[in-house]
C-alpha cells in the first residue's frame, strides 16, 4: 500500500519506517514558528525547568500581532521577546519591520518542501502551499518543543481535493477556497490532512496556493498543501535555506476521500457574519452597505493582491463612506508594490496604506469597528467581534470584490470593473 | 477521574474569538482575569454565574479558530470541569488537554444534554449519565490520559525530565 504525504513525513521526523493513520508519534519539528505569543511562550518554558532551548537555529519568531506596540503592554511584550532571544541566541528574529508571520517565514526560505513546522498560530497551514507539513499547535505545546525538542502528533486521514476547469477572470484562489469551505463546512475536514490538486491548482501561483493552504484552517484541517511542481521551486530558488527534499503522495496512497470540483462559471464568493463557511455568491450579498475595506493579512496581502486591487482602484476613487486599508503582508511586498506603482494608485484611490503586519485582523488595533459597522475583508475569520466590536459585522472576500465594494461603498460584484 | 456538574449548553462552532477574545490575547496575562472574559462575545452572563465543576456542553466544532491557548485556561480558570462536544477543532482539544481541561467527545451531547440539569461523567470509563439517560463515549486514551492525570503537558513534561540533563532529549 502506497504512502500519503503526511504519512511519509510524520514517519521520516518521528524515526520510524512507516507510519499508520491514527498512530500517535513523537516528532522533532524542522523549524518552528511563534509571534508575539513567544513572550507567553517564553514564561512557560522557563517554568520548567529547562535552561536553553533545544536548538537555537529552528525556531522562527517573527512581531506581527500588533507592531508596532500599541500601548505599553504590548511594548512590555515585544521587549520580554528581544530580552529571551538574546539570551537564548535564536537565530532566526524578525522584528516590527518584518511583516505577518507566515509571509516572512515562507518569503525567508523557511518554508522549504518535506519540512515539519510547527507553529503557535492556526494559520501555519499557509506552509503547505511549499510542500511543507505544517501546523498549527499551542503556547505550551511550543514551549514544551523549545525545552525537548519533541512534540506528540497523531497521523491524520487525507482528503484529496481537486480543482477541474478553469476560474473565470477576476475570481481567484480566495474565491475557491470560501466556496470550498462553503460546502465542506467549518468542520468539513477536522484533523484532515488535505491535498489540494488538479488543474486550477496547478495554475495558481505560489501565493494563490497560500490563500488555499492558510484557509484549510478554515474548514478544520490539520494541514493543508500542494505537491510541490516547477513553480514551487521557482519562487524557492534564491529563497530557500538549506537543501530540500519534495515529497509527495504515492499513486496508491489511501485518501480517506477524494472531492472534485469544477471551478468554471464559478461566482465570486463571499462568507457572510459570523462564520466562514456562510458563504454564497457576491450577487446574494450585492448592495450590503460597508464602512471599512481591508486588503491584507496573511490570507490576501501579496503583491499580486495589492495589485488585484490596484487595477480596480486605479483612476477610480472610494466611496466617501468607506475607509479602505490596505496592509502589504511583508517589507518585501511593500517594496515591490512601491517598486510597481501599486501604492501610488492605492493613494490616489484614497486608501490608507498601513505597515505590514497583521492590523486589525484579530482586533488588536490599527482600524477596529464600531457597533453597527461592517468590514469587507480579504482576511480568513469573521467570527462576532474579530475585529475588536461585538456589534460589528465581518465578510470575507477576494481582493478584487473588497476593492470593486470600496469604489462602490457596497458590496458589489468586481466584473463591472474588469 | 469522575466529574459530576451543572451544564451550561451551546450550539455549533463555537469558536475561540467568542471564548476569548482576540483583544484580550496580549493585554491579559494572568489566568485569573482571563476567566472573567470566558465566553464574553457568545454568553455575557457566563462569567459571572459559572460555579465551580460546571461543565460546558456543545455541539460540533468547538473550539475552532485561533490557535489561542487562553480559550482552554480562561474555561479552566473559571472553574469548568470538563468541555463535552459533538466533536472539537483539533489545536482546541489539543490545548484543553495539555491544560489539564477534560475535554469529552460525545456525538448526541446537544441531544441527550439540556442546559441546567446536572450531569455525571466517567472519564475513565467513558460514561456520561443526564436525565435522558447513560450513554458511552469513546474513553480518552492513556496517552491523553496521562498528560490530564498529571495536570496538564508542562507538569507532564517536568515529570518525563525529572531528573534527566537539561535538553538531552534534543536533537
Amino acid at each position: 500500500m502506497g504512502k500519503t504525504f503526511a504519512e511519509k513525513i510524520l514517519a521520516a521526523k518521528s524515526g520510524h519506517r512507516e507510519v499508520a493513520v491514527g498512530q500517535i508519534v513523537d516528532v522533532s519539528p524542522d523549524a518552528t514558528l511563534s509571534h508575539d505569543n513567544t513572550a507567553a511562550i517564553s514564561k512557560i518554558f522557563e517554568g520548567i525547568g529547562v535552561e536553553k532551548i533545544w536548538d537555537p537555529a529552528r525556531p522562527v519568531i517573527v512581531l506581527d500581532h500588533c507592531v508596532p506596540a500599541a500601548t505599553e503592554k504590548y511594548a512590555a511584550n515585544h521587549k520580554t521577546i528581544r530580552e529571551f532571544v538574546a539570551r537564548q541566541g535564536i537565530e532566526n528574529f524578525y522584528d516590527v519591520n518584518a511583516g505577518v508571520c507566515h509571509q516572512v517565514f515562507a518569503e525567508k526560505g523557511h518554508a522549504l518542501p518535506g519540512r515539519l513546522i510547527l507553529g503557535s498560530d492556526s494559520h501555519t497551514t499557509s506552509y503547505g502551499a511549499l510542500g511543507a507539513f505544517a501546523a498549527g499547535i499551542g503556547r505550551s505545546e511550543m514551549a514544551v518543543i523549545f525545552a525537548t525538542g519533541t512534540l506528540w502528533l497523531r497521523v491524520p486521514e487525507t482528503f484529496r481535493i481537486e480543482l477541474a476547469g478553469t476560474l473565470p477572470a477576476g475570481v481567484g484562489a480566495k474565491d475557491a477556497v470560501l466556496f470550498l469551505i462553503g460546502r465542506l463546512g467549518a468542520d468539513g475536514a477536522l484533523y484532515r490532512a488535505v491535498e489540494f490538486a488538479g488543474p486550477v491548482v496547478e495554475t495558481l501561483s505560489v501565493g494563490g496556493r497560500m490563500t488555499l493552504c492558510n484557509m484549510a484552517a478554515e474548514m478544520g484541517a490539520k494541514i493543508g498543501y500542494v505537491i510541490p511542481d516547477a513553480k514551487t521551486r521557482e519562487w524557492l530558488a534564491g529563497r530557500a535555506r538549506a537543501d530540500y527534499e519534495e515529497v509527495g503522495s504515492d499513486p496508491d496512497a489511501e485518501f480517506e476521500r477524494v472531492l472534485e470540483f469544477d471551478m468554471s462559471g464559478l461566482s465570486p464568493q463571499v462568507a457572510k457574519p459570523h462564520t466562514v463557511d456562510n458563504v454564497c455568491d457576491v450577487e446574494k450579498v450585492a448592495g450590503t452597505r460597508i464602512h471599512q475595506a481591508l486588503v491584507g493579512t496573511c490570507t490576501n496581502g501579496r503583491l499580486e493582491d495589492l495589485a488585484a486591487a490596484a487595477r480596480i482602484l486605479a483612476g477610480r476613487k472610494v466611496d466617501p463612506g468607506v475607509r479602505l486599508l490596505v496592509f502589504p503582508a511583508s517589507m518585501e511586498v511593500y517594496r515591490e508594490a512601491l517598486d510597481a506603482g501599486v501604492v501610488a494608485r492605492l493613494v490616489d484611490a484614497g486608501g490608507v496604506i498601513m505597515n505590514p503586519g497583521c492590523g486589525p485582523c484579530l482586533g488588536a488595533h490599527e482600524g477596529a469597528l464600531a457597533p453597527g459597522e461592517v468590514c469587507l475583508s480579504t482576511a480568513n475569520r469573521n467570527f462576532r467581534g474579530r475585529m475588536g466590536c461585538r456589534e460589528a459585522e465581518v465578510y470575507l472576500a477576494s481582493p478584487e470584490t473588497v476593492a470593486a465594494s470600496a469604489v462602490k461603498g457596497v458590496i458589489t460584484h468586481p466584473a463591472e470593473f474588469l | 477521574m469522575k466529574l459530576k456538574g451543572r451544564v451550561w449548553k451551546y450550539g455549533d462552532d463555537v469558536n475561540t474569538d467568542v471564548i476569548f477574545p482576540g483583544k484580550y490575547t496580549y493585554t491579559i496575562t494572568d489566568p485569573k482575569e482571563m476567566a472573567v472574559h470566558a465566553l464574553e462575545d457568545l454568553d455575557p452572563g457566563f462569567a459571572t454565574n459559572v460555579k465551580p465543576g460546571d461543565l460546558v456542553v456543545a455541539g460540533r466544532n468547538f473550539g475552532c479558530g485561533s490557535s489561542r491557548e487562553q480559550a482552554a485556561t480562561c474555561l479552566k480558570e473559571a472553574g469548568v470541569g470538563a468541555v463535552i462536544a459533538e466533536s472539537f477543532s483539533r489545536i482546541f482539544f489539543r490545548n484543553a488537554i495539555n491544560q489539564g481541561l477534560p475535554a469529552v467527545q460525545f456525538k448526541d451531547a446537544t441531544k441527550h444534554i439540556e442546559p441546567g440539569e446536572e450531569i455525571s461523567i466517567d472519564l475513565a470509563a467513558g460514561v456520561i449519565t443526564s436525565r435522558a439517560g447513560t450513554f458511552r463515549v469513546p474513553p480518552l486514551s492513556d496517552f491523553v490520559s496521562g498528560i490530564l492525570e498529571d495536570g496538564g503537558l508542562v507538569p507532564h513534561t517536568k515529570k518525563m525530565l525529572g531528573g534527566r540533563s537539561c535538553g538531552s532529549r534534543g536533537r
